[in-house]
């Protein structure tokens, strides 16, 4: 029994991984995304680097949240329209395991990836020095967070045709405090204060994201499944 | 009542949007069976086929999979239990090969060379690299259909399993209906094609409400 929990997990991530890799140019859109609006930010507000570095850390969390906010709308609706996510529902595993493992695929191809290009993005927004490691462990935590919540969102919409607008509205109060600390961190960390205890709380959210995040996307599977 | 019936449907009633679809579906499935489900378009058959595999909730009545409701043997029915629904399950971007080892990853028998004799049993062996969306609406089911070739499952559920197909592929397809029906197997299939079987059953589902029967 403990072997098949762990094969749905294993199965689904390889197959969601290897289907992202297959769709490359797709998969890496909201990268491309973050990383462009990141650079129009000094065009339209300020070359000045004094006031970049006051706004950079917010700036970039916004892009990363709404990047993953972008991505997370498609991340069962290709397999509610061929059919896989009925096979998925009917599969005798626990439903949370394979899930856990879809969402871990689209961490690993949306969330590390932007966290690995932000300090690219911080040379480009002038952050200070002192914000770089803080910015990436905040990321690295805080869009794992947003994937996990979003995926919620993304199985409440699945059966509805244009479920994104209200994807968004359903999960932005949820992604609230993400932000909120994610930046904290980072600015805890700029202005000299122990960045910790921000740090601490997001990943106090990540660790009750994983434990309940995807009990709660089966359950919406479920429920929107039914009609 | 025979305790000895796979699958047991009583009084099975579904309503949406307040208008009955179907009510007082009573069927029984043993091993050795093979049952068609028949009806008109819009009659059901599908949504029939999803209560069964329990993705829908029926509105009334029970199923019973070796007597005991499936919601209490739930694990045990969806391990004996496989379903090919009308969407294939098939990832256009992935080859045939890759689709078809993710769809039995569960299953015990999931080794290279069982997926490699299932899709030449399909007639896809020279494509097993070829991406899916290169391949043709028959051959996109038939590495759906190739899980059948691996599946230990003791029941199939195969909506319009037909559709698609060519003669010879439902010619074989037929086969291995009949020999999975003989090692003690059963299936539910819908389809409004007349099959060749033997221990065939069919089973009708009346025209919805308001359309000429």
């Amino acid at each position: 029994m403990a072997h098949s929990i762990n094969s749905g997990f294993s199965a689904w991530l390889r197959r969601d991984l290897l289907l992202a890799y297959r769709r490359r140019g797709e998969a890496a859109s909201p990268l491309v995304f973050f990383v462009m609006v990141s650079t129009l930010i000094p065009l339209g507000l300020t070359p000045e680097s004094a006031r970049l570095a006051e706004v950079a850390a917010g700036m970039i969390w916004v892009m990363a949240l709404l990047a993953t906010l972008l991505s997370v709308e498609g991340l069962f609706a290709s397999d509610y329209q061929d059919g896989s996510l009925e096979q998925l529902l009917i599969t005798p595993q626990l439903l949370p395991m394979p899930l856990l493992g879809k969402i871990t695929a689209h961490w690993l191809t949306t969330g590390l990836p932007l966290t690995l290009v932000s300090p690219l993005l911080g040379v480009m927004l002038s952050l200070p020095a002192a914000g770089y490691l803080p910015m990436l462990c905040s990321l690295a935590l805080g869009t794992a967070c947003l994937s996990l919540t979003g995926a919620v969102g993304a199985a409440l919409t699945v059966s509805l045709r244009k479920g994104g607008l209200l994807l968004s509205l359903l999960v932005m109060p949820l992604y609230m405090p993400v932000l909120i600390f994610g930046t904290a961190t980072v600015n805890f960390a700029v202005d000299g204060l122990n960045w910790l205890p921000p740090l601490a709380i997001l990943g106090a959210l990540f660790a009750a994201s994983v434990a309940l995040c995807p009990l709660a996307a089966a359950g919406a599977l479920r429920l929107t499944s039914a009609n | 009542m025979s305790q000895s019936s796979l699958i047991k449907v009583e009084n099975l009633a579904f309503e949406r949007d307040d208008s009955c679809l179907f009510d007082n579906i009573n069927l029984a499935v043993d091993s050795g069976d093979i049952l068609q489900i028949e009806g008109a378009n819009g009659s059901g058959k599908t949504t029939l086929l999803r209560i069964l595999i329990t993705a829908l909730q029926p509105s009334a009545g029970k199923i019973l999979y070796k007597g005991c409701t499936v919601t209490d043997c739930r694990y045990q029915y969806l391990s004996d239990m496989l379903y090919i629904g009308h969407q294939p399950a098939v990832k256009q971007t992935l080859t045939a090969e890759e689709n078809l080892r993710w769809m039995v990853s569960s299953s015990a028998k999931s080794n290279q060379l069982a997926i490699n004799d299932a899709l030449a049993g399909v007639g896809l062996s020279g494509y097993s690299d070829v991406p899916c969306y290169a391949l043709s609406a028959g051959q996109h089911r038939r590495v759906a259909l190739a899980r059948l070739l691996i599946s230990e499952a003791k029941l199939w559920y195969l909506d319009e399993p037909f559709t698609a197909i060519d003669k010879q592929g439902v010619s074989y397809l037929e086969a291995r209906l009949q020999e999975h029906a003989d090692r003690g197997g059963a299936v539910v299939l819908t389809s409004h094609q007349d099959l060749a079987l033997n221990n065939l059953r069919k089973y009708s589902l009346s025209a919805p409400a308001g359309q000429i029967a």
